[in-house]
């Protein structure tokens, strides 16, 4: 290993087998966790409902996921007759793009990140938009009306929801004074430093239920949900072009996830374990949480998705915001 | 100083590649009938098994989603005006408190313009 890593530096120098190292253990990341996921969720759906959950393939059918990624290597992918062609296939693509830029933004340790780039945070969230171009581009090319249906949905919902996102990570950056990841972390684990859950415990909540809505997730899943729209914007897909939207969407949620980690959860700190094992640790608690509130609660309806967002969330997090900005103004002015 | 934002911009072509092989590989192993072979119907907009009602299913969309979008970009523009606010707070001093609750509150008047209007009802 440590070889093969000092050829590697011979031939490309530091700065490159940095990089290249980074993005292979990223994309590996990105596979295996989205290959984990859908494996533990049908897992947790199993015994939320007292099934068994997948048996078949492997122990406990650990093998199921790798299993469904070659059967849909192998299917044929079918360009329907009415689509929007280049647009169309381009749309998965863009919903993937970003995610790989923001894995390699995130802190998984005190120094072990890709970059460190001062407004990681922001960086981060506007990569977020930019995966909400690829569903609405699949949509639109779909020319299809549950499709289109399913992108407009998601397309009001996933701008309703940043609000409250943006909002509730703010009053975490009032209190570390930083948009560096990596700082606010280190906010939170220095000598008295305290995991901003303490401080923060509301963010905490709107942000979560910020994220489940950010990645489109049960119970706020209406931009597919299949009771009414077949499966909403990724319906005329097939095979890897509807693999990769799966790909992207359980990527996002290894990135809310890692981010509330990091924003919340003080990040790769904690006792005995290395760092990267309890962020990986954390994050997915977070993800267990995500599954358990998918098996729990009943999908929302339109109106009441925007209701929560624009009548409540949108307010709590303002008033979070001013308490935040409050309290540490008297508590600077007490010292 | 833009040095470390070069990892991003390999991060977007390293995902562009990552997409390469995942795409080109189900093109490679992929079956690809003979479109001669193949009737039209495989290729018509999903219709839950009947024939389709329209050929063009993109129209015009309701107001409602224009609405939320304004109100979006209302609200998008101050969380992008506060976020230097907030790294900045610890140095502004109490004018950085007063100044929040004088911007929050032209902000809450917008919102609660916009509740009583019912921009917010989704009917």
């Amino acid at each position: 290993m440590t070889a093969l890593l000092d050829t590697l530096e011979g031939t490309l120098g530091g700065w490159g087998t940095t990089l290249l190292v980074g993005f292979v253990a990223l994309a590996g990341l990105i596979t295996v966790n989205a290959m984990f996921m859908v494996w533990f969720e049908r897992k947790v759906a199993g015994w939320v409902q007292g099934r068994l959950g997948p048996m078949e393939h492997g122990p406990q059918g650990t093998l199921q996921t790798l299993l469904d990624v070659v059967k849909l290597l192998g299917k044929e992918s079918i360009i329907p007759a009415q689509v929007d062609r280049k647009v169309f296939l381009l749309a998965p693509v863009v919903a993937f793009l970003p995610a790989l830029a923001m894995l390699s933004l995130l802190p998984y340790d005190n120094n072990l990140t890709m970059t460190d780039v001062e407004s990681g945070l922001l960086l981060v969230f506007a990569f977020g938009g930019v995966s909400l171009m690829g569903i609405f581009m699949g949509a639109w090319s779909s020319n299809n009306k549950f499709a289109l249906l399913g992108g407009m949905r998601a397309v009001s919902q996933n701008i309703a929801y940043e609000l409250p996102l943006l909002l509730s990570a703010m009053a975490v950056v009032l209190c570390a004074g930083s948009l560096n990841l990596g700082e606010i972390v280190a906010a939170q684990t220095g000598e008295n430093g305290l995991w901003f859950i303490v401080m923060q415990p509301v963010a905490l909540g709107i942000y979560l239920i910020a994220a489940t809505a950010e990645t489109n997730r049960a119970p706020f899943d209406i931009p597919e949900a299949e009771s009414e729209l077949v499966a909403g914007f990724h319906t005329e897909y097939t095979g890897m072009g509807f693999a990769v939207f799966f790909l992207a969407e359980y990527t996002y949620m290894f990135i809310v996830c890692g981010i509330g980690a990091t924003l919340f959860l003080g990040g790769g700190d904690g006792p005995l374990l290395p760092g990267p094992v309890w962020f990986i640790l954390k994050v997915y608690f977070l993800l267990f949480l995500m599954v358990m509130a998918r098996w729990t609660y009943p999908r929302l309806r339109f109106d009441q998705l925007m209701n929560l967002a624009w009548k409540f969330l949108i307010p709590l997090s303002l008033i979070n915001l001013l308490a935040t900005a409050a309290v540490l103004k008297f508590v600077e002015v007490g010292s | 100083m833009s040095a470390q934002y070069l990892p991003v911009l390999f991060a977007f072509m390293g995902a562009i590649g990552f997409m390469a092989v995942m795409l080109g590989l189900n093109h490679l192993l992929g079956p690809k009938p003979k479109a001669a072979l193949t009737p039209a119907v495989k290729f018509e907009p999903f219709e839950c098994g009947v024939p389709a009602l329209q050929r063009d299913n993109r129209r015009r969309i309701s107001v409602k989603y224009y609405l939320v979008a304004i109100l979006f970009v209302m609200f998008d523009l101050e969380a992008v005006l506060l976020y230097p606010w907030a790294v900045l707070y610890r140095e502004l001093g109490l004018f950085g408190l007063v100044e929040l609750v004088v911007f929050l509150i032209s902000l809450v008047v917008g919102l609660i313009y916009a509740w009583r209007k019912g921009a917010l009802e989704w009917q």
